[in-house]
């Protein structure tokens, strides 16, 4: 480990270390949840929770646990601490975040705690760069109260087949509308454009579809504007779950592996438009 | 209406659609008993496009019940329902297109893979049949060459350029950059292509001449061309007339119609060549104008419930006739001095074989430039 330059007493200071052989083992997870500056960061003895929300509608979650670190410590039961994550993501691309095979930035995430930036270590190819970025006191996530003792409708789809999907969606309309149900249409995403409307019907029969359990007929509008940003968890992820409850909220859950093979979980809640009544 | 497309020719569907979107906003969808007609044209009226689509060309034609259906709809939502080009003929397995009177919708699905099913139900204008008149076989010259040669020789022009001038000879092609004023000309890049004619699979030259036309309608055509590896002809006669290019293959003709520029009056420039007519012979059309300066495209029309349009004349305040002629250079004098005008085509009458469908009915102007002032329609 290179940055092992650190003294013991610096160690010794920080309550959370985290450090990766390769940084984009962090960042490319946290590209598929930044559509706003800001994150919340959670940091328990099971790993990393990142939280980004959105005009308290929509709230994207990344997790990395604490098995996917090359090392893993922290000294209190929960470490929190908001920070700005465009910033963030910069500086773990700081070397330009190039893809040649063998090259890879490695990572020394450190917090000392409330009232202290984070540190990153970060080293490519002997280059050394450290970088202190602000953080403020986390706000609490929304809790959006998704059980799934509650969930009504459950799909889980591989991600090709829905990736092509939301490429397609016609951006004019302002409504994404999710029809799931027992019965045809199955699993069906709506738009509509000023051109006229748009379906997309998965069958419960298709071998994109993993898991089919729908037990009635729901059919919800969520803002496109909010859903849009999940696309770019969509693309990292092979697999997605799409559950909703018995309110209209919407779960989406993104499996994603990264360079190494290992999952990291991203998952996007959404509030339903209101306008529209669930059947 | 209820089309069904399979296998690699939804994708051709696909790229005839993109092509067209080069030439106007709007896609003109017409189903006839000789099969399905998708059309575009410049907002200027300066260029057309035609695909007609056979049935064999379909798993499953049947034109509308009610003969005279035809639609028009922004060409972009069009092209939305065929976005992922590249996968098309990975993914789609199968393209519906029907016509919904309830709803009043065209309804396109994509049969995909996975049993995934896209539809998209697309609303509709009604509109006039939209058909620019016009007679490949009285084109005193035909080229024919591979798309792979077009390609390559426009490849020379840069992208912004508007418009291109060809001139031929009778065993050379000429392709050079238009510049409109002799001022810019000194100033501007000129870049000159020469063919010879042992590059085109047909050289038919009746005719020395030298025609301009707009360089950005022709790629929609190339595009197509080039992918679906057949021939382009090209068929044109002098300046003024349209030139059209032509793709055919058993089961689509494709035609682009564009503009050329017409002339001044440039007097005793050169007139050479026995094919060339003096202007006291007109070729008998309905729609013929002695002033180059001002041809109008000759859109024929049927409205829906289709009372036939006695020839209007344009509104014109003189009825002057320009006695003027076309002229066709002799190439080694360089380019004449050239009117600028905007750019309009003058038609003829097509051949009962065009237009089997259509009942002949005289043409109506639809849209006329008002920069000159001769009056040009006959009736």
């Amino acid at each position: 480990m290179p940055l092992s330059t650190q003294s013991q007493a610096d160690i010794d200071q920080y309550i959370l270390i985290a450090s990766l052989d390769n940084a984009r083992n962090l960042s490319n997870i946290l590209k598929a949840i930044s559509f706003r500056d800001h994150a919340i960061f959670n940091a328990t003895q099971n790993g990393l929770k990142v939280t980004v929300e959105d005009s308290k509608c929509l709230q994207a979650n990344a997790f990395i646990q604490a098995d996917i670190f090359q090392e893993y410590i922290i000294k209190e039961d929960a470490v929190g601490f908001q920070v700005n994550l465009t910033v963030l993501l910069d500086c773990l691309t700081i070397f330009g975040g190039s893809t040649v095979p063998g090259v890879c930035t490695a990572l020394r995430m450190c917090y000392n705690g409330y009232g202290y930036p984070l540190t990153l270590f970060l080293e490519e190819g002997g280059v050394v760069t450290v970088c202190k970025i602000n953080t403020q006191e986390s706000e609490e996530p929304i809790d959006f109260d998704f059980c799934s003792t509650n969930v009504t409708n459950k799909v889980i789809l591989q991600s090709d087949s829905l990736k092509e999907a939301f490429s397609e969606l016609d951006m004019t309309s302002e409504v994404l509308q999710i029809t799931m149900s027992p019965s045809h249409p199955y699993f069906r995403l709506s738009t509509f454009g000023n051109s006229g409307n748009a379906h997309y019907d998965y069958p419960k029969d298709s071998d994109m579809m993993e898991l089919f359990q729908c037990t009635k007929i729901q059919t919800n509008r969520y803002k496109m504007s909010l859903l849009k940003p999940s696309t770019k968890a969509l693309a990292l992820s092979c697999k997605v779950s799409v559950r909703t409850d018995s309110r209209g909220f919407l779960s989406l859950q993104y499996l994603v592996r990264n360079d190494d093979g290992q999952i990291c979980f991203v998952e996007y809640y959404c509030c339903p438009d209101e306008e529209v009544e669930e059947e | 209406m209820d089309c069904v497309v399979t296998g690699g020719n939804v994708k051709v569907l696909a790229k005839a659609i993109h092509s067209l979107s080069r030439i106007g906003e709007d896609l003109y969808l017409e189903p006839v008993e000789d099969g399905l007609a998708l059309r575009s044209v410049n907002s200027s009226r300066s260029a057309f496009a035609c695909f007609l689509l056979s049935p064999l060309f379909f798993q499953r034609y049947q034109a509308a019940s009610d003969q005279s259906f035809r639609c028009k709809m922004p060409i972009k939502s069009v092209q939305a329902v065929f976005k992922s080009l590249a996968s098309l003929d990975r993914s789609v397995e199968k393209c519906r297109i029907q016509l919904n009177s309830e709803t009043s919708r065209l309804t396109i699905t994509l049969h995909c893979k996975h049993g995934l099913l896209k539809t998209h139900n697309l609303s509709f204008q009604d509109c006039e049949s939209l058909q620019a008149v016009f007679d490949k076989e009285s084109c005193a010259n035909v080229l024919q060459a591979q798309p792979r040669l077009m390609v390559d020789t426009v490849l020379h022009f840069p992208p912004s350029l508007d418009e291109v001038n060809l001139s031929v000879s009778s065993d050379r092609v000429w392709l050079r950059n238009h510049v409109e004023d002799d001022a810019d000309s000194l100033r501007a890049m000129m870049t000159e292509l020469c063919l010879s004619s042992e590059e085109f699979d047909h050289f038919a030259v009746g005719t020395q001449t030298s025609v301009t036309f707009c360089l950005k309608e022709l790629r929609g055509l190339l595009v197509f061309a080039e992918s679906s590896g057949l021939p382009v002809s090209m068929y044109f006669d002098e300046p003024g007339s349209p030139v059209i290019l032509s793709v055919t293959d058993s089961v689509l003709e494709a035609n682009f119609v564009l503009a050329t520029l017409s002339e001044d009056s440039h007097p005793k420039n050169h007139v050479n060549s026995d094919t060339k007519h003096p202007d006291t012979e007109q070729p008998p059309d309905d729609f013929m104008s002695d002033d180059m300066d001002s041809f109008l495209i000759a859109m024929e029309t049927s409205e829906l419930p289709g009372p036939s349009h006695a020839p209007a004349s344009p509104p014109r305040p003189s009825n002057n006739r320009k006695h003027s002629f076309s002229e066709e250079e002799a190439l080694a004098e360089g380019p004449p001095n050239k009117k600028f005008c905007s750019l309009f085509f003058g038609s003829v009458l097509p051949t009962p074989s065009q237009l089997p469908n259509q009942t002949m009915q005289s043409q109506e102007v639809l849209a006329s430039d008002s920069e000159d002032e001769n009056q040009t329609e006959t009736s």
